[in-house]
């Protein structure tokens, strides 16, 4: 069994800024999670939220300029990764940590064979010579489905099809059996019937080795089939925290309630309106300290206008950052009061 | 590839035909001939003339007889200069220019993608603001300044070399520095912009991301994963300049008294001489027909994309 509480990923108030020519876009404005070994981690929310900014950071893959991580920790075995040099943190990539990226036809080089991307992260990390390493890259194409991979791994990625892409971006990034995996949008870019093999691959394959995954995505489907907790992320914050099963079926915040409710379900009425968000996310620059979503609420109060909402924990590892919450008695006293005033200015939750 | 390599080339030699084929008729269709001058000719000596060169048959036999005579490669008689023929003239001229083009332009290759590659890297440094100013000058001033320029310091105030002539003449190798230098520098200049310029967009491609996330060194990822794409632009430009600088650049060759093949692209227009200037534009569209071919072979070996569309 997976020890739940082997915590190998701590992020504490991570805050990555981008200078643009209208001013400081806070596209990850403090944001602070911790992932288990073993463990499924899932991030969700509208495009522009900071949900793949957030990911890229922890490896220190922001384009800088214009990004910065100007705040915040990286504790990947209670070692800061932001503090690291640049090649202790290489090291790390494509071996303790690798990541999958959304479009798959601009993922793989195209001026160079997939051997060649495959082997060379291999030779990279794991210390073994050209022979060696092109066995495992056959190895791990095999596993991913790939036929005929002793044949296929000279091929050029235009000869592959979209899928077959993603599952090379996969045995990619497992080749060097990393402790975590981060998929960002991985199935965004494909097929839908391609996109369920495609993460039934991921969560097999990451069952099988043990990795911890990060999954991002927009779509509250897949997190539901594969995450085990999800953060909500909205305006570049985590707004609810919770494990998936309680998610779906006591969703707190006004947000989670909305992305829920605006997904088409077969066991309702047809002929409906699907229901959706009014408005639009908001514009990042300048963000003034209330709360980001205010406008678009269907329970706005004055003081959700004014300050930025305190954490609200139930306890039971579910947060929420709503106005609707912290009155609760038992859940919001003074003592909470100073740990919220800390999380407001950037503290941990 | 093979097969892509014969359909090319196979497909050089219309191309060739073609150009020879509307010149031959473009030249002909210009007023004036050869032979005509403001003193008139007894109207039998002119015809005698004509005839001599066959010029009082009709055009299309005249072309047909032209073209029998280049596949047995020979280019005819000079109509103006009267003791030899085409053949000699541009065998004597084109090797001096095509030695002068090359290195030229090898120097500019080198430097230029050089120049380029440390200006992407070090984006927005002084050493990137430098070479890009120096590239701006030899895209913006023109060679009948910079060859003049030159000149005027480094041969008449400071005296380090000849002002012109040929490494055949009394100063040897030290001539060819100048008019190398003034036919590099533009080239030079258009490469290195060329080159930061597409290093940069490829740096910003997702495919660099993820060599970034597998963890590979910068450097790795300069050469390994950004320089076959970033040279595609270099490489599409370098086929027709290459050309262009191997048949020699009439001004640097006027200005520094090369004795290339340059002037004859000028001299045979406005004398009318129909076969010498046929048999410029037969050199010229020739090497830039090949520069082409090689142009192909070096993209489709870059992105192997290219030969299965």
């Amino acid at each position: 069994m997976i020890d739940r509480n082997d915590v190998i990923l701590k992020v504490d108030n991570l805050k990555t800024h981008f200078r643009t020519d209208e001013g400081i876009v806070k596209a990850v404005d403090g944001v602070s999670f911790s992932l288990r070994k073993g463990e499924t981690l899932g991030f969700v929310g509208e495009s522009g939220c900071g949900k793949s900014v957030t990911n890229l950071s922890l490896m220190k893959l922001i384009p800088s300029p214009p990004g910065r991580i100007v705040d915040g920790k990286v504790l990947f075995h209670d070692r800061d990764i932001l503090k690291m040099k640049e090649n202790e943190i290489r090291g790390i990539r494509g071996n303790k940590i690798s990541m999958i990226f959304q479009d798959p036809m601009t993922s793989l080089n195209p001026f160079l064979k997939i051997s060649t991307q495959l082997v060379e992260t291999i030779i990279l990390h794991q210390k073994k010579n050209e022979k060696e390493s092109r066995k495992r890259a056959i190895e791990m194409l095999e596993l991913v489905g790939i036929p005929a991979p002793a044949k296929r791994i000279d091929s050029y990625p235009h000869q592959f099809s979209g899928g077959m892409r993603q599952r090379v971006m996969i045995a990619m990034a497992l080749s060097c059996n990393p402790e975590i995996l981060i998929a960002d949008e991985p199935t965004t870019a494909l097929d839908v019937t391609i996109q369920a093999q495609i993460l039934e691959l991921i969560k097999d394959l990451s069952e099988k080795l043990g990795t911890a995954t990060i999954l991002i995505t927009h779509d509250l489907g897949v997190v539901a089939g594969m995450c085990d907790t999800l953060n909500v992320m909205y305006a570049g914050r985590i707004i609810e925290k919770s494990d998936v099963s309680t998610l779906f079926s006591d969703p707190k915040h006004p947000y989670t309630i909305g992305l829920i409710k605006s997904v088409p379900r077969l066991d309702k009425k047809t002929g409906q309106k699907l229901y959706s968000i009014k408005g639009q996310p908001p514009n990042m620059i300048g963000m003034p300290e209330c709360c980001p979503f205010h406008p678009r609420c269907e329970h706005t109060m004055d003081i959700c206008r004014k300050k930025y909402p305190p954490v609200y924990d139930n306890g039971s590892g579910k947060t929420v950052n709503c106005w609707l919450f912290p009155a609760e008695p038992g859940n919001y006293s003074d003592e909470h009061k100073s740990a919220d005033e800390h999380h407001m200015t950037g503290g941990a939750v | 590839m093979t097969k892509y390599i014969i359909r090319r080339f196979i497909g050089l030699f219309p191309t060739i035909l073609v150009i020879i084929t509307i010149s031959f008729f473009i030249i002909r269709a210009a007023p004036g001939g050869p032979f005509d001058s403001e003193k008139t000719l007894p109207k039998q000596i002119q015809e005698n003339i004509e005839k001599k060169y066959h010029l009082d048959e009709p055009v299309i036999k005249q072309y047909a007889r032209y073209m029998l005579s280049i596949i047995r490669g020979d280019l005819g008689p000079s109509y103006r200069y009267k003791d030899q023929d085409v053949n000699y003239y541009i065998a004597k001229s084109i090797p001096n220019s095509l030695f002068l083009g090359a290195i030229s332009m090898i120097i500019a290759v080198v430097f230029g993608i050089t120049a380029g590659m440390i200006s992407a890297l070090r984006q927005n440094t002084w050493i990137d603001y430098l070479s890009m100013s120096v590239a701006v000058i030899g895209i913006t001033i023109p060679l009948f300044v910079t060859g003049p320029v030159l000149v005027y310091f480094f041969a008449m105030k400071l005296n380090w070399f000849p002002t012109s002539g040929w490494i055949t003449g009394r100063y040897g190798w030290t001539t060819l520095v100048l008019p190398v230098i003034t036919l590099s520098f533009n080239n030079f200049a258009y490469i290195a912009r060329l080159t930061r310029a597409s290093i940069l967009e490829i740096m910003r491609s997702d495919f660099i991301r993820t060599a970034r996330a597998k963890g590979l060194k910068t450097s790795v990822i300069l050469f390994r994963h950004v320089l076959k794409g970033a040279m595609l632009p270099v490489v599409s430009y370098l086929g027709p300049a290459f050309s262009a600088v191997l048949t020699g650049s009439v001004v640097v060759e006027t200005i520094f008294r090369v004795p290339g093949m340059g002037k004859f692209f000028i001299q045979s227009a406005l004398n009318r001489d129909y076969t010498l200037i046929l048999g410029t534009v037969i050199v010229y569209s020739v090497i830039l027909v090949i520069m082409n071919f090689i142009v192909d072979i070096v993209y489709a070996y870059l992105d192997p994309r290219i030969s299965y569309k």
